[in-house]
């Protein structure tokens, strides 16, 4: 046993919530301000904090059902169930971490999707549980995204995906990593039909979700101060070995080096969305 | 035999024995004494040796392997199989990334387009080369290399050998995520064909960037994975030391990803590992290649594409519907 451990000094993507614990209750506290907030007053407020603006995380299907027309949801690939091909084993047994998730978050895996309307526009959506292992990309959720894309192509509609991920998820090995080229290619297909995918990233999109279909958006938005990138930012610090600038890989940042297109503020999500859904959609 | 300068822990006893012998004949050349029987029984001892350290590697071993310095890498399949090499610089946009080389060349005299990852042999190259760690340009070099190949009929070879696409300040800013994804759409549509080869280590979306082909091959001591094995370690077991036993979970090897059906081909190396016979393991990597472009070359563009979106879209496991 060493007498002195090394610790990162520098936290890097968020540990998934311990889910329920911070969000139940009357009260809550904002991460970037710690203003205590009256839960019902932040949940009127789309989670987002009153006090300071910041986009606490969101809820996948309450940001589904807030961003569609009333009762137009329709869901689709929800028993999609994941596997544990390569009989994955670190500090717990992958199998038992999927039903020990799966249990306490009442979800199969990492992704919603489906049909719905925003203004009458008929879109494929799909969204991120970042809460389920990190929002962490594998068979499941390549499968469920590659489909967004797929019924859009059918039903000829505009595509919607809105991204929060750690990226590939390590215990599906290469196949998690495969997602990537089969949500991509499924991409490729659907643009014959001459309709607008919008990305929407939120806090964090980054890893092999980023440098999938995150990136391949006709259109990309994000979330103010949302993490986006490719590496870690731990890791890049351990390569470069000097700290990073304040504000390095958030969605200012991105916008400023021209990777997106605009940061809306989720008040304004969907008036850009049937904005933007009204000229191309 | 290859000059195998910085040998691995598990091979340093054949190496040390193939130096006696090497020794012994060198006596014998110039001295009186005769070592024949002594030199033959030494090799066959090495030849047993050989076959007991390689017939059972674990798959850290393999790992070790495919990093081998002394590894063939892209450029020297390129000497060894094809002829007329014109290599391009530049993606026309913001810079030259030597990370990735690529350009026009001749496989049997037919013109084709070859792309890989290139890692250096010592530290000044690999400092040029960034130890085989692309940053966009690279990719972005890749994409306009592909899609001419695309324009002029052309079909593509990829050669997979990376720790990873370069996780700097730089290639955050020009958007590597965004030049990865680029990449994997567009592959996924070009109406050529595409054979891509792990030769050595992929890492990531890094290799996987240049590695949507019809085929896809690997070297039988390269891997292929999701993370490298100290990153997975580290993280998920909290300590980088246990990459071994993250290489085992990761299921990383060539016969671990034919056996799960995710890649087409695994080629033979010879025994001892790639490093020790270059010019008997490109023949090996032709023979296959030669093959598979055979194959492919009598696909029409639609069937190419279509046969691609099918190998892709049918990656992954999952129940329920």
């Amino acid at each position: 046993m060493a007498w002195f451990s090394k610790k990162p000094r520098i936290a890097t993507t968020p540990e998934p919530p311990e889910a329920p614990s911070r969000m139940q209750g009357l009260w809550a506290k904002c991460e970037s301000c710690d203003e205590i907030i009256y839960r019902q007053e932040l949940e009127k407020n789309l989670n987002v904090c009153p006090h300071c603006e910041h986009h606490l995380p969101w809820s996948a299907r309450t940001r589904l059902a807030s961003l569609l027309d009333p009762d137009t949801f329709e869901e689709f690939d929800q028993g999609l169930e994941p596997q544990d091909p390569l009989g994955f084993v670190d500090s717990k047994k992958y199998k038992d971490r999927i039903k020990s998730t799966r249990k306490a978050l009442g979800e199969n895996d990492a992704f919603v999707s489906g049909v719905g309307r925003i203004q009458g526009h008929q879109v494929s959506v799909g969204c991120f549980l970042f809460e389920f292992m990190g929002g962490s990309m594998g068979s499941v959720v390549g499968e469920k995204c590659a489909r967004v894309f797929e019924r859009a192509h059918e039903l000829k509609c505009p595509a919607i995906v809105f991204s929060a991920s750690g990226g590939a998820r390590m215990q599906e090995g290469i196949f998690s990593l495969m997602q990537m080229a089969k949500t991509s290619a499924a991409i490729a297909r659907f643009r014959a039909v001459g309709k607008p995918y919008i990305s929407v990233m939120l806090h964090p999109t980054t890893g092999g979700v980023a440098a999938s279909f995150s990136w391949l958006g006709d259109i990309i938005l994000a979330e103010p101060k949302a993490l986006i990138g490719f590496a870690g930012p731990r890791v890049i610090e351990q390569t470069i070995r000097q700290k990073l600038p304040e504000g390095f890989q958030r969605s200012e940042f991105l916008l400023e080096h021209g990777m997106i297109d605009a940061i809306v503020h989720r008040r304004e999500l969907r008036d850009k969305l049937v904005q933007i859904l009204g000229l191309i959609g | 035999m290859a000059n195998v300068s910085y040998p691995l822990d598990f091979e340093r006893p054949l190496i040390e024995l193939e130096k006696k012998i090497d020794e012994l004949k060198a006596l014998s050349v110039s001295g009186s004494v005769d070592f024949t029987s002594e030199i033959s029984k030494l090799e066959k001892k090495a030849k047993k040796l050989q076959t007991e350290i390689f017939s059972d590697l674990s798959r850290w071993q393999v790992v070790q392997l495919s990093r081998h310095s002394s590894r063939p890498y892209f450029l020297d399949y390129v000497s060894h199989l094809f002829t007329d090499f014109f290599e391009m610089a530049g993606d026309r946009c913001f810079g030259e990334d030597p990370s990735i080389v690529g350009g026009f060349a001749r496989f049997d005299g037919r013109a084709v387009m070859l792309i890989g990852h290139q890692k250096g042999r010592n530290t000044k190259e690999n400092m040029a080369r960034n130890f085989g760690m692309p940053r966009p340009e690279g990719y972005r070099k890749a994409l306009r290399l592909m899609e001419l190949a695309e324009r002029f009929d052309k079909p593509i070879l990829t050669f997979v050998d990376t720790p990873g696409a370069y996780p700097g300040l730089g290639a955050e800013e020009r958007g590597q995520a965004e030049a990865i994804a680029v990449n994997l759409e567009v592959m996924s549509r070009l109406r050529v064909p595409i054979i891509s080869t792990v030769i050595g280590e992929g890492g990531s979306g890094g290799a996987l960037a240049i590695g949507v082909g019809n085929r896809v091959l690997m070297l039988q001591n390269s891997i292929y994975s999701v993370i490298s094995p100290e990153g997975c370690a580290s993280i998920l077991f909290r300590d980088a030391t246990k990459a071994d036993k993250a290489a085992d979970s990761l299921k990383l090897t060539a016969k671990d990803l034919k056996g799960m059906q995710v890649i087409d081909e695994v080629v033979p190396e010879p025994e001892g590992g790639a490093h020790r016979d270059h010019t008997k393991m490109a023949e090996n990597l032709g023979k296959v290649l030669r093959k598979h472009l055979g194959e492919l070359s009598a696909l029409s563009p639609e069937a190419l594409v279509q046969d691609r979106y099918r190998k892709f879209r049918a990656l992954g496991v999952f129940s329920g519907r």
